[in-house]
C-alpha cells in the first residue's frame, strides 16, 4: 500500500522552503524504493510549524515541523516515529485542537485540486441542499445565519444577495474581492491555495441565490500561487459539471473566470475593483448607485470577500441556526483569526468571535516571537487601529471594536513588540494612503501628503503640528469617498492617543 | 525573451483576449508576460482595437504598480514594506538590499541583473519579513538570507 505524505503547498509553506521538502521527499523514497504518495495540501495555519509535513498514522495524522530538506532523510530513517521535530497528532496540538474549524473544515486536510477529496470531506452537501431550494429560501437561509462580510465592511451578506436577487436584469453577476491586500491578512490566500472548491461552491450558490450565471474572482498579482491553484480548481471543476451549462446535472448555469489584479490596494474597494475588472483605472466610483444594482458593467452584481462566499457551503450544510449558535451580539459565526507580525505562534485561528484581543495575542499568539514586552496590535490591516494593552480587554466583534475607535477589520493582527515607534507607524500609515491613493477626491489624495509633512513637523519638535494633523484625520475621515482615505486616520489617531510619548519624545530629541 | 516585439505578435495576443468582459488588464498580463513589459507600440493598437483613446490606454497601464514600459533587470526582487513585516526587522531588511544593490526602489544595478521593487504585502505576514524572487516567494528574510538571495541573482 501507497504511504501518503503531505508537504503544504500554502505559499507561506513554500516561502519556507516546503517544494525543496517535497523534493526531497520523493527523492529519498525514490532512493529506498518506497512506495510513496506525496500531497500537496493547504496549510493547517501554523505558520511556526511550516513546512509541517504529515503521514497517515493509525490514530491519524502525525505532524513534523518545522521539516528542513536536509531533515527529510532523517524523518525516514526514524520511520516517521520518534523524531526530534515530531509534534504528534496534528489535530491535537493545542493552537488546532482549541479552533472551531468551520469555514477552514477542510483547509490543509484535503487535496486542495481533488474534487473527489472535497466530497468525501464533506464539500458540495450545502450546493445540493440549495439545489433543492428556491433563491429566495437560500437568501433567506444565509440572512438568517448573520454572516456579515468579511471583507471588513461587515454588511449582513443576505441583504445584499436580497438586494440583487429582486433586481431585474438580464445578466447579473458574483464578483469575488480575492485582493487581499491588508498587511497581516491571508485568510483568503490560505483558502484559495488550500480549498479552493469552498470559494467556487459558495459563488455557485450565491449564484443560483441571485439568479446569476457568471462569476468572476478577482485576485491581486501578489499572490501567484493562488492564483494558479483557483486556475486548476476552476477548469477541474469545469471539466467535472460542477461548472458550466448544468451545475452538477441541475440545469443551473454557472461559470466562473479568475482574473488578476495589477498592484493596486486600492482595487480591494469593491467599486474600485469592479473598474479594474472592467479594464479602466482603479478608481473609486460615488454609491449610489449600489454595486448590488449597478455593479459590473452596469448590471446587477455580488460583490463579496473570499471568506463570506466560502463560509456559505457549511451554513448551507450545516443550517443557519448551526452557525448563528457561534458569536457574540451581532457578530455571528466564526471568524478566521489572522495572528502575524512580531508574535511566538503565528498563523491563522478560526474561533467563535467574542475572545478577547488579550487571549489572542497573549494565550494564542504566546506573546512576542522577540521575547519583548507587546506594545501594540494593529488590528485590521493598514487602515486599522493600533491599540495598546490598556485596551487589551475588548472581544473580537465588529460593534465591540468599533466602540473602541477600531474595527475589525479582514480579522488580521498585527503585533509589535515595546521597540516599535508609533509615530514611525502614523507616518507610515499616510505613507501608504499617498502612494495607493486611486487619486478620485481630494481628502484622501492630498491629505494623505499633507499628513506625511505634518508628522514630520511633529517629529522635528513643531508642537503648532499636533492640532493640524489631528484636524486634517477629522477632513480625511469624513471627506472622504472611500475606507482609503477614510480610515487611514484610525492607524495614525490611535498611536497618537494611545501613546502620547512616542510624539513627545521626539520633539525632546529634536530640541 | 523575444527582445523585438513585431506589431503582428501584438496583434495576435490582443486578439486573444479581445473576447472577454473587460479584456483590458488580461492583454497588459499578457503582454508583460511574453515582452517582460508592455511595448509602447502595443498602446495605440490597443487603442484601435478596443476602441479607446491612446490617453484612455496609457491612463489605465499607468495606473498599475505592476505594469512596466520598460523591460526590469534580469531578476526582480521584491521586498515587502508592510507593518507585519516591519514589526520583525523589515525596514532594515530593505535597507540592506539598497545599500548592496547600490540602488534605490524601482532601481535597477549597474550590471543589469536585479532591480529592486518594494510590494505591499505578500500575505506571508506569520512568517515575516518577506519578500519574492522572480515570482518565488521567501519568508523570515534575515540580513544572511538577503545576501544569499542577491548571490543567487548576480547582484
Amino acid at each position: 500500500m501507497s504511504m501518503k505524505i503531505y508537504v503544504p503547498r500554502d505559499a507561506a509553506a513554500k516561502a519556507l522552503g516546503a517544494d525543496e521538502v517535497a523534493a526531497a521527499v520523493k527523492a529519498e523514497a525514490a532512493k529506498r524504493g518506497m512506495d510513496v504518495t506525496v500531497v500537496r495540501n493547504g496549510s493547517r495555519g501554523m505558520v511556526w510549524l511550516e513546512p509541517l509535513v504529515e503521514v497517515e498514522g493509525a490514530a491519524g495524522r502525525m505532524g513534523f515541523g518545522p521539516v528542513d530538506a536536509a531533515d527529510v532523510a532523517g524523518l525516514f530513517e526514524a520511520g516517521f516515529g520518534a523524531h526530534r521535530l515530531a509534534l504528534g497528532l496534528t489535530e491535537e496540538i493545542p493552537f488546532f485542537k482549541s479552533q472551531t474549524r468551520l469555514t477552514f473544515q477542510r483547509c490543509g486536510v484535503i487535496d486542495p485540486l481533488s474534487l473527489g477529496d472535497y466530497e468525501a470531506h464533506g464539500g458540495l452537501v450545502g450546493l445540493r441542499r440549495a439545489l433543492e431550494m428556491t433563491g429566495p429560501q437560500i437568501v433567506a437561509e444565509v440572512t438568517e445565519s448573520g454572516l456579515r462580510g468579511r471583507g471588513g465592511a461587515g454588511f449582513p451578506t443576505g441583504i445584499k444577495w436580497k438586494t440583487v436577487a429582486d433586481a431585474k436584469a438580464d445578466q447579473k453577476y458574483i464578483v469575488v474581492n480575492a485582493d487581499e491586500g491588508d498587511s497581516a491578512t491571508f485568510a483568503d490566500r490560505m483558502i484559495m491555495e488550500g480549498d479552493p472548491f469552498t470559494l467556487i461552491e459558495g459563488m455557485i450558490i450565491a449564484g443560483i441565490a441571485v439568479g446569476a450565471t457568471k462569476g468572476y474572482v478577482y485576485i491581486r498579482s501578489e499572490y501567484p500561487d493562488a492564483v494558479e491553484v483557483m486556475h486548476r480548481a476552476v477548469n477541474n471543476g469545469r471539466a467535472l459539471g460542477l461548472l458550466g451549462a448544468s451545475v452538477l446535472g441541475s440545469g443551473h448555469v454557472f461559470d466562473v473566470e479568475v482574473r488578476v489584479g495589477a498592484g493596486a490596494y486600492v482595487c480591494g474597494e469593491e467599486t474600485s475593483l469592479l473598474n479594474s475588472l472592467e479594464g479602466k483605472r482603479g478608481v473609486v466610483r460615488a454609491k449610489p448607485p449600489l454595486p448590488a444594482l449597478q455593479g459590473f458593467l452596469g448590471k446587477p452584481t455580488v460583490v463579496n470577500n473570499v471568506i463570506s462566499l466560502a463560509t456559505v457551503p457549511v451554513i448551507m450544510e450545516k443550517g443557519a441556526a448551526f452557525y448563528k449558535d457561534f458569536g457574540l451580539g451581532r457578530s455571528r459565526g466564526t471568524i478566521p483569526l489572522q495572528i502575524a507580525g512580531n508574535v511566538k505562534f503565528g498563523g491563522l485561528y478560526e474561533t467563535a468571535f467574542g475572545l478577547t484581543l488579550g487571549d489572542i495575542v497573549d494565550k494564542i499568539g504566546g506573546g512576542t516571537a522577540s521575547g519583548r514586552p507587546v506594545k501594540a496590535v494593529q488590528v485590521g490591516g493598514p487602515l486599522g487601529a493600533y491599540f495598546p494593552r490598556a485596551l487589551f480587554d475588548t472581544p473580537f466583534g465588529y460593534e465591540e471594536f468599533a466602540g473602541k475607535d477600531g474595527l475589525v477589520g479582514h480579522a488580521g493582527l498585527t503585533v509589535f513588540d515595546d521597540t516599535a515607534d508609533m509615530l514611525k507607524m502614523a507616518r507610515f500609515a499616510m505613507e501608504f494612503c499617498a502612494i495607493e491613493s486611486c487619486g478620485k477626491c481630494t481628502p484622501c489624495r492630498i491629505g494623505a501628503v499633507r499628513g506625511v509633512e505634518t508628522v514630520d513637523r511633529i517629529a522635528a519638535g513643531d508642537p503648532s503640528a499636533m492640532p493640524v494633523l489631528k484636524d486634517l484625520c477629522n477632513t480625511m475621515k469624513f471627506g472622504s469617498l472611500c475606507a482609503l482615505g477614510g480610515f487611514t486616520p484610525y492607524p495614525v489617531m490611535s498611536a497618537v492617543t494611545h501613546f502620547p510619548d512616542d510624539f513627545a519624545r521626539s520633539k525632546e530629541a529634536a530640541e | 525573451m523575444p527582445a523585438n516585439p513585431s506589431e503582428d505578435r501584438v496583434r495576435e495576443i490582443i486578439a486573444d483576449h479581445v473576447a472577454l468582459e473587460g479584456p483590458l488588464l488580461p492583454i497588459f498580463h499578457a503582454l508583460q508576460a511574453e515582452y517582460g513589459h508592455v511595448p509602447q507600440l502595443a498602446v495605440p493598437v490597443i487603442a484601435e482595437v478596443l476602441n479607446l483613446g491612446r490617453a484612455e490606454v496609457h491612463g489605465v497601464m499607468s495606473f498599475y504598480h505592476d505594469f512596466r514600459k520598460e523591460p526590469a533587470g534580469k531578476h526582480v526582487v521584491k521586498i515587502c514594506r508592510a507593518e507585519a513585516c516591519q514589526s520583525v526587522g523589515g525596514d532594515a531588511i530593505s535597507e540592506r538590499a539598497m545599500k548592496l544593490l547600490g540602488v534605490d526602489w524601482h532601481g535597477t544595478t549597474k550590471n543589469g541583473n536585479v532591480t529592486l521593487e518594494p510590494v505591499f504585502c505578500l500575505g506571508l505576514c506569520a512568517c515575516a519579513p518577506a519578500a519574492m524572487v522572480d515570482g518565488k516567494v521567501v519568508g523570515r528574510v534575515d540580513a544572511a538570507k538577503l545576501d544569499r538571495i542577491l548571490a543567487e541573482v548576480g547582484a
